[in-house]
């Protein structure tokens, strides 16, 4: 199974199970019924079809029922993403450039890196930049992704909750070494993150 | 194509095939203006355009057998799926349907002698075969195939030393034979139209290429000048997409998607109506709410060209625009669900002859229910934020391509085969391969869905270990769906060669107006223009209780 690294991908994870748990009841309702008719009705069973054209009220009902289900799930999405999409303001910045076909990173200090330190339990905000073509920072444990282009800002935050090392991919299509350009996502306590962070 | 020797049809008439016009031998068939001629000449090369594109789908999923080198270099690993894309996209998938059945069933189910404009008809041909030619040239051109992405993303797009020119243009070009075809479709629809045959009196395949000809003219010609623009870029360096000329690459997305994702549509309506058409000639009895059918394919069309954003969800668009095409893409899911109750709906109490266009009617249905339930998750805008750019976006749109186009072209060509070429074919291996080819499919891609989940990025030649048994599932799948794929193309050659010959009309208990016709049909479809008196479905009760009686 994925990691769930934040609260954030907590709460993905439960609207995805809603969701899930939705579409398997209707595509089970369908298959049933194809399965289901496709024997009832078969032509060697049921010779002559009867011609019904329509009727008006399962019309209305199966615009009604899928628009309320829809609305339903578009404002679970919503209401995630908002808070994805406004990061707190205390939040530590960190710059990352992504560029052919690597990833830096850079700290508040000057340092950089080529692996994401963060402390465990901290709002990270990071701000998006691409030396060349188009990037995404992806790290799928956070459920976050969010591309990184020249000239644009783009930013994405997390407060990842458990302490461990993650993966982080480049989402966007960039070119010949696409696939190799991942690296690490390594939360660690406080302590160590600072002990790194002002060590050469 | 059908060999020549002479079929005389049961009431003596000379069919389409065997019609001598001002040319004979080959050039008969690519200077004539016969819609239904012309029909064959897309049916060929669309065909190998997608025998290609399969053959280069197995390979890319022979590479992701194992991680690291497989069987190809990362290069071209990334030219055959930039490839795979762009002949799936633009040479197989948008033309298949409307250039095809459209060209060959339009005019007779509207009860007409050709389409509105012949020459233009056959002119959308040759654009057509010079925008393959373009991309035949920009594979083996030195500089070397393209490895873009068939989304041509700016700035990689400018940047690669591929050979994006002739791509673009191929493109270009392609774009241009869909235009001209939507356009004949449109003004065939409004004017040729048999007497009697109003607009509720059209069968549904019609309805679907009216919405579909729309979506063509209009939103086409937007693909169409960003490409140029590209091209201008590349060749000029001017500044309109590429941030280092101080241009935008957002606004380069949103101009690719405002066509691209309607672009969708314009291959689902027609699957759509291909599959509506079936369902009811095999269930025997009338459609189960026309007009909420018929007008859900305009509201797909309508929605479906205001949706293009959900695709740029993590591009860095404001949050009001990302809530405002999340929104519309889930409207999209209303009409789109309309046409699923309404086809199972057609299904109760009829008489169900489960032929090979019914199986893939049937399964078209399922498979575009999973499409369709996991295109919600990606319109979800948090799910998405997490799922796009994995390969779960490859899963959804291989079930909502592949599971509705790619199953409605087999199967309308198993329903319409004996109608177009006078021969029939063995039912059994249809059977058969069908049921390969749908377990297949799911293996094939399903797979996808879970290892995208799990954060398996799309477009990736290498990957990491934890992803290799979903790869190793996937690429099994692949090998059973090209078995089916394989046997699918030998039973259609077989039956063009050896198939028993056939004049009969109506073999499928068909009542829309080619099953009135000859098989294969005249030169000129109708003797005498019909008069239309009913619905498209309507007095099949009447025939089959006169039956019973």
């Amino acid at each position: 199974m994925i990691a769930q690294a934040t609260n954030f991908a907590q709460n993905v994870d439960n609207t995805f199970i809603i969701i899930v748990g939705i579409c398997v009841f209707f595509l089970v309702l369908i298959t049933t019924l194809l399965i289901t008719f496709a024997i009832k009705y078969n032509k060697k069973r049921n010779p002559k079809a009867v011609n019904i054209h329509g009727n008006i009220k399962l019309e209305i009902i199966w615009t009604i029922i899928p628009t309320l289900i829809v609305l339903y799930i578009f404002w679970l999405g919503w209401s995630d993403y908002i808070e994805l999409a406004t990061p707190p303001k205390d939040a530590m910045v960190i710059n990352a450039t992504a560029s052919m076909w690597q990833w830096k990173f850079t700290y508040s200090n000057g340092k950089q890196a080529d692996t994401l330190y963060v402390p465990v339990n901290e709002n990270i905000k990071i701000k998006l930049n691409s030396t060349d073509v188009s990037h995404s920072f992806y790290i799928p444990a956070f459920r976050i992704k969010r591309d990184a282009m020249p000239n644009t800002n783009n930013s994405t935050w997390f407060n990842a909750e458990k302490l461990g090392s993650y993966t982080l991919f480049c989402a966007e299509y960039c070119g010949l070494n696409h696939s190799k350009m991942y690296t690490e996502v390594k939360v660690v306590t406080k302590d160590k993150f600072n002990n790194w962070l002002n060590s050469e | 194509m059908a060999d020549n020797s002479i079929a005389i049809s049961s009431k003596g008439h000379e069919s389409y095939i065997d019609h001598k016009g001002k040319h004979s031998g080959l050039l008969g068939w690519i200077f004539s203006t016969d819609h239904k001629r012309i029909a064959i000449l897309y049916l060929v090369a669309i065909s190998s355009w997608f025998l290609i594109a399969v053959l280069l789908g197995f390979l890319i999923r022979l590479e992701l057998l194992t991680p690291g080198e497989t069987i190809v270099g990362a290069q071209t690993y990334n030219a055959f799926f930039t490839l795979h894309g762009i002949i799936m996209v633009f040479l197989f998938v948008i033309p298949a349907i409307p250039a095809i059945f459209g060209n060959f069933f339009l005019p007779i189910m509207l009860g007409a002698k050709d389409v509105a404009f012949p020459r233009l008809n056959l002119f959308s041909w040759y654009l057509y075969i010079i925008g393959g030619i373009f991309v035949i040239i920009a594979i083996f051109l030195p500089g070397g195939a393209p490895d873009s992405g068939w989304t041509f993303y700016i700035p990689y797009s400018i940047r690669t030393s591929t050979n994006m020119i002739f791509t673009l243009s191929a493109a270009f070009i392609l774009g241009f034979s869909s235009i001209v075809t939507g356009l004949n479709f449109i003004v065939t629809i409004h004017r040729m139209r048999a007497p009697g045959m109003s607009w509720f009196r059209m069968p549904l395949f019609p309805w679907a290429l009216y919405a579909t000809g729309w979506i063509q003219v209009l939103v086409t010609p937007i693909i169409g000048i960003t490409l140029l623009l590209i091209i201008v870029e590349r060749v000029f360096r001017v500044g309109l997409f590429d941030p280092s000329l101080g241009g935008d690459p957002v606004l380069y997305q949103h101009l690719f998607w405002i066509y691209s994702h309607p672009a969708v549509y314009i291959m689902a309506v027609p699957a759509m109506g291909v599959i509506t058409e079936i369902i009811t000639v095999y269930s025997h009895k009338t459609i189960f709410g026309y007009k909420a059918i018929a007008f859900s394919s305009l509201a797909i069309a309508l929605f479906g060209s205001l949706v293009w954003g959900h695709h740029m969800f993590s591009a860095g668009m404001s949050d009001t625009a990302n809530f405002i095409f999340s929104l519309l893409t889930f409207l999209v899911a209303i009409p789109s669900a309309i046409k699923v109750f309404n086809w199972t709906a057609t299904l109760y109490k009829g008489s169900i002859d489960l032929e090979p266009p019914m199986l893939y009617g049937l399964a078209f249905i399922f498979l575009f229910t999973i499409g369709g339930l996991t295109g919600i998750m990606l319109g979800t805008l948090s799910l998405d934020i997490h799922l796009t750019d994995t390969t779960f976006v490859v899963g959804h749109f291989h079930y909502v391509i592949f599971g509705t186009t790619g199953f409605a072209f087999i199967g309308g060509l198993y329903h319409w085969f004996p109608k177009m070429f006078g021969r029939t074919y063995n039912k059994k291996l249809a059977k058969i391969s069908f049921w390969i080819l749908l377990v297949g499919f799911n293996i094939l891609y399903f797979p996808m869905f879970v290892m995208g989940w799990l954060g398996m990025p799309r477009r990736s030649y290498d990957y990491l270990p934890e992803y290799q048994s979903y790869h190793v599932i996937s690429t099994i799948g692949s090998w059973i769906l090209i078995l089916a794929l394989i046997i699918i193309v030998y039973t259609f050659i077989k039956a063009l060669r050896s198939g028993e010959r056939t004049h009969e009309m109506n073999y499928c208990g068909g009542e829309t107006l080619e099953w009135k016709v000859e098989t294969p049909p005249t030169h000129e479809n109708f003797d005498e223009i019909p008069v239309i008196t009913g619905g498209p479905y309507d007095y099949k009760q009447n025939e089959l209780e006169s039956e019973v009686e």
